[in-house]
């Protein structure tokens, strides 16, 4: 652990000015992801800009019957919150999926967003890792590869991101309101993050200094018919293997709107266009669903200890919207 | 025949009389233990797998405010003995193996010391390594014994022919991983080392005793001018069953700042190097029996690893020379020496990974006679010991198998894969288990009279979390026949009598029959009115006349529920039911949390824990509970244990027979088998995740 020195943020225009003007700034907010890292000698800045109490932590209807969540509410409260358990269950359910009851209650909604891959190599500073240490090397590729991605990945990086929230909110369309060094701007979620290529030591397309001050979602009736399901090796406190988030609308047996999105299988979270296209107009039966979910998946391109991802994903997506379809009924 | 103990305090449902210290905070761990003006300890550890340090760069480390020293092995002091290849650090410049200590940094706060540790800089000439263990190596060698100190090998010698001609069988080959013991609380100490020279050492062990006999012929100190204490310890599960290499720096560390203390504390992450682990296992077990399901044949011969500096040899087979009557039997073990961290005991080592093998095995046999599983093992039921042709002490494994099928409502259990509610396939699944009635000669236990009825009765045993605080102050009172309040326990100090280790599920046995004698000789010499300061000190005899002539084991079944998620291969276990036969329990709350505990281990071990050896790097890739899973509440589903509590006569005077171990024993291969009965398809390489079941 390196020494470094902290301060608290009196507003969020001084966090943005301390940290473009000087490198080494990291933001703290829950810490849930950050501290470990200064523990385990994976990050070094040095300095701490505190950024847990600024006043970022309201939920609100927007102007056009959205919500806009402040970067600093924390998991727990947001999952908790009858707005978005009311009109966006995925997006409730995928908090509750993450974590532990300890850590919801000090993660923030901008730290998930950034938190940063769960990869055993990239969070072990005695190994190559071209995410920690662009250009050492990815022993993941021949090594140990078990949560990583089939989708998306490049030969400099298979790392997946860990959230769960974010791909509820890759599935909703979320925005993300960001300060940065030339004011304020508002980026798609599914322009936030990025594929490794062969830079995969930024996770996104953020800007040094940028602070993330909200999310927002847009209104999507769709939405109140949403679910999120994770996959994992234990019932509780543990990363997916898969996941997916999903909202379905079918009228007259026929998918007239659907949302997919997949965790655990890529960089990013993953917006599964093209299962979608495939399912708008088709008719809302378990074979669509399954052609589908094999539409989006044919771009898959494990590894060879990574191949069981595929038909777990697909079916993972078959049984969400199955799900879902028996809700409707 | 023993002299059996009549229970009065033995047998009481007690509350720890530890419980609320523990759940305030104010039991003492080895690294909270107050001391004067600490110094802290943090390791530099190897990089690479195999190779030797050409240099280090210390300066960095040394600039640094608060630094009092940066170790190495150019400035150790020298150890007086170097026997033991595990605890033999910085001595020379060898690396054995990646994350070997190669140094430390001492420092006036656990930052610096850290910070100061990530600056050393080291230099390798870098060898290659080889960590993968594979049954077809052709360096597999048979070691002289195995763990503790049992034949490496049994075979008479009929075991092929009896094969070749036997109507039904069954040869596969099952495999478990490496698995680390992951006790919650770390491995920690505090060292002090004064004039004299005399070391204090405060340690998280299973047996205080066995440090100080351990280190000080190390450390060339006089055992009597070596102190070790340790009152309360967060778990072991095997891994604090002897001193690791973090003991010895420690102590190098304080050696070179005589009088402060030196603490020192594993992180989760170098436990994976640094504190044992269970060697994975490679088992082909192949049976042959009559079409009635009898066995003609038992054949179990494992291949495992160990570290080329020091060898364990996890007796993984040896449940086969127990468990079933066969015709013939063969038993062996094999192992490769590699550059890997060094193995050790783990949670009823040999026992729990064999049983997987042997139960899985016999659950393919039931099936292939098309017999019951629990009938099948009721066929194959021995009179004697098969190994030895001694009777049993005693042996109830048809009587636990009968009940828990009974109470577990074993006639519900279908054909495999015919069992689907919703989107999930149920199945059921039984094991046997099995564990050695194990007493340890040596320990020494005293009785003193403090008047008004009080007695001080003092041990160096441990509690590392079973209960022995309260458990043995139940003995020592039944043995003094006066109140539970009335005993006054002291434990954990090697200023008390000699104990043996916590392990082996001996602990209650051995201290127990100490603790027994020393009181029956109290008062054969102060007679029920001792005088205030009236004292003695025993030690139990080192075996019972009858104990030698006897087989003495405890048995059990296990019964599983499993679920499959259709879907996503997700498997969860609602319901788990253990039926002991362990002799007499001494306190029902503290045996029913072992039990339940080691059940717990059989669904962690069957579902989920693995430890991933990165074999290009000499990695353990898997270095923290994110990678390592063991079950959380959510995965423990209604767990119900049953004993036929019974005292076992010819065991000991309190008729108990261990019970710490024997619940991971054969959970397991229930899981696993309950899995088969739900999906039809039979894992044969642990642990069963998702990935295997899925399509």
């Amino acid at each position: 652990m390196t020494p470094f020195t902290y301060q608290r943020a009196a507003d969020p225009a001084g966090a943005v000015a301390t940290a473009v003007t000087s490198p080494g700034v990291a933001y703290l907010a829950g810490g849930t992801n950050l501290v470990d890292h200064l523990r385990l000698g994976i990050a070094h800045p040095t300095t701490l800009v505190d950024v847990s109490r600024l006043p970022l932590d309201g939920v609100e209807r927007t102007a056009d019957g959205g919500l806009r969540i402040g970067a600093t509410v924390r998991n727990g409260d947001l999952a908790a919150h009858p707005e978005v358990r009311r009109h966006y269950p995925v997006l409730a359910q995928a908090l509750l999926a993450g974590a532990s009851g300890q850590i919801r209650n000090a993660a923030t909604t901008g730290g998930n967003l950034l938190q940063r891959t769960r990869c055993s190599y990239f969070q072990d500073a005695t190994v190559p890792c071209n995410k920690r240490d662009p250009g050492s090397g990815c022993p993941a590729i021949p090594g140990h590869q078990r949560m990583h991605a089939i989708l998306g990945a490049s030969e400099h990086c298979i790392a997946t991101h860990p959230s769960d929230m974010a791909v509820a909110l890759a599935a909703l369309d979320a925005d993300v309101e960001v300060l940065g060094a030339a004011g304020p701007r508002r980026i798609a979620l599914a322009d936030l993050y990025r594929l490794p290529g062969d830079a995969p030591q930024r996770d996104t397309t953020l800007e040094p200094g940028d602070l993330v001050t909200a999310v927002v979602l847009p209104a999507l009736p769709l939405a109140e018919r949403s679910a999120y399901r994770k996959v994992r090796e234990r019932a509780s406190y543990a990363f997916a293997l898969v996941s997916v988030a999903a909202a379905l609308d079918v009228r007259d047996g026929v998918v007239a709107d659907v949302r997919v999105a997949l965790g655990g299988v890529a960089h990013k979270p993953w917006r599964a266009t093209r299962a979608e296209e495939a399912l708008r107009g088709a008719a809302a039966t378990e074979d669509s669903f399954r052609a589908a979910a094999a539409a989006e998946l044919a771009a898959a391109d494990p590894l060879p200890d990574l191949a069981w991802k595929v038909p777990m994903a697909t079916n993972t997506i078959v049984a969400t919207l199955r799900g879902l379809l028996g809700g409707s009924a | 025949m023993s002299d059996l103990l009549t229970p009065r305090e033995i047998g009481e449902d007690r509350v720890r009389v530890d419980a609320a210290a523990k759940v305030r905070g104010a039991a003492t761990y080895a690294f909270e233990q107050p001391v004067d003006d600490p110094a802290y300890l943090y390791p530099v550890r190897a990089t690479v797998a195999r190779g030797r340090v050409t240099g280090f760069d210390t300066a960095a480390a040394e600039a640094l405010d608060g630094v009092l020293l940066v170790l190495t092995h150019l400035n150790a002091p020298r150890l007086a003995s170097t026997d033991d290849g595990e605890l033999t650090i910085l001595q020379s410049n060898g690396v054995a193996f990646r994350g070997q200590l190669i140094g430390g940094v001492v420092a006036e706060t656990s930052e610096i010391a850290r910070h100061a540790a990530e600056l050393v800089r080291v230099e390798y000439d870098e060898h290659e390594h080889d960590t993968e263990l594979r049954a077809d190596r052709d360096d597999l060698y048979q070691p002289g014994t195995v763990n503790p100190d049992q034949d490496t090998t049994t075979d008479d010698g009929g075991v092929d022919r009896a094969l070749a001609t036997a109507a039904v069988t069954v040869d596969h080959t099952y495999s478990t991983p490496m698995e680390h013991n992951n006790p919650m609380e770390p491995h920690a100490c505090v060292a002090i080392w004064e004039d004299g020279p005399r070391l204090t050492l405060y340690d998280s062990t299973q047996g205080a005793h066995g440090v100080r006999t351990t280190l000080a012929p190390i450390l060339g100190l006089d055992p009597e001018h070596v102190r070790v204490i340790s009152p309360y310890v967060g778990g072991g599960f095997g891994s604090k069953g002897m001193p690791h290499a973090h003991n010895v720096l420690a102590v190098l560390a304080a050696q070179l700042v005589p009088g402060r203390p030196v603490k020192m504390a594993l992180t989760r992450q170098q436990m994976f190097e640094l504190a044992g682990y269970r060697t994975p296992t490679i088992q082909r077990v192949r049976l042959g029996a009559d079409r009635d399901g009898r066995l003609l044949a038992l054949s179990h011969e494992a291949a495992e690893q160990t570290a080329r500096v020091k060898e364990f040899a996890e007796q993984t087979t040896v449940v086969s020379r127990v468990m079933y009557a066969a015709e013939h039997r063969r038993t062996t073990h094999r192992l490769a020496a590699l550059d890997v961290p060094v193995p050790s005991w783990m949670r009823a080592p040999g026992e729990a990974p064999g049983m997987y093998g042997l139960e899985s095995a016999m659950d393919e046999l039931a099936d292939a006679c098309g017999i019951d599983p629990v009938e099948l093992r009721v066929r194959n039921e021995p009179e004697k010991d098969p190994e030895t042709g001694r009777p049993w002490s005693s042996r109830r494994l048809v009587e636990c198998l009968r009940r828990g099928a009974e109470r577990f409502g074993w006639d519900d259990r279908r054909p495999p894969g015919s069992r689907r509610e919703g989107d999930w396939l149920v199945g059921m699944g039984v094991a046997s288990a099995t564990y050695p009635g194990f007493t340890m000669p040596g320990s020494v236990a005293s009785v003193t009279y403090r008047g008004e009825g009080r007695y001080d009765v003092r041990i160096g045993a441990a509690d590392i979390g079973t209960g022995t605080w309260t458990t043995l102050a139940q003995i020592a009172a039944d043995a003094l026949g006066c109140p539970f309040e009335c005993v006054h326990l002291e434990i954990g100090d090697t200023a008390l009598p000699m104990a043996t280790v916590e392990g082996g599920s001996s602990g209650m046995s051995s201290w127990g029959s100490t603790v027994v004698a020393a009181a029956r000789t109290f008062r054969d010499k102060f007679g029920e009115d001792p005088g205030v300061g009236d004292s003695v000190s025993d030690s139990a005899p080192q075996k019972l006349p009858d104990a030698k002539k006897l087989a003495v084991h405890s048995f059990g079944a296990h019964f599983v529920e499993a679920r499959v998620n259709v879907d996503t291969g997700e498997v969860r276990v609602p319901r788990m039911l253990g039926v002991f036969s362990c002799g007499r329990i001494v306190n029902p709350r503290t045996a029913r949390s072992q039990f339940i505990g080691g059940m717990t281990f059989g669904i962690s071990m069957a579902l989920h824990e693995a430890s991933v050896m990165d074999h290009r790097l000499g990695h353990i890739a898997t270095r923290d509970l994110v990678d390592y899973h063991v079950p959380v509440n959510a995965d423990v589903g209604d767990l119900e244990v049953l004993w036929l509590d019974e005292p076992d006569e010819h065991a000991n005077p309190m008729g108990t027979k261990g019970i710490g171990e024997i619940g991971i024993v054969g959970s397991a291969a229930a899981v696993a088998n309950a899995v088969h009965n739900a999906t039809g398809i039979r894992v044969r390489d642990l642990p069963i995740t998702p990935d295997k079941l899925v399509h």
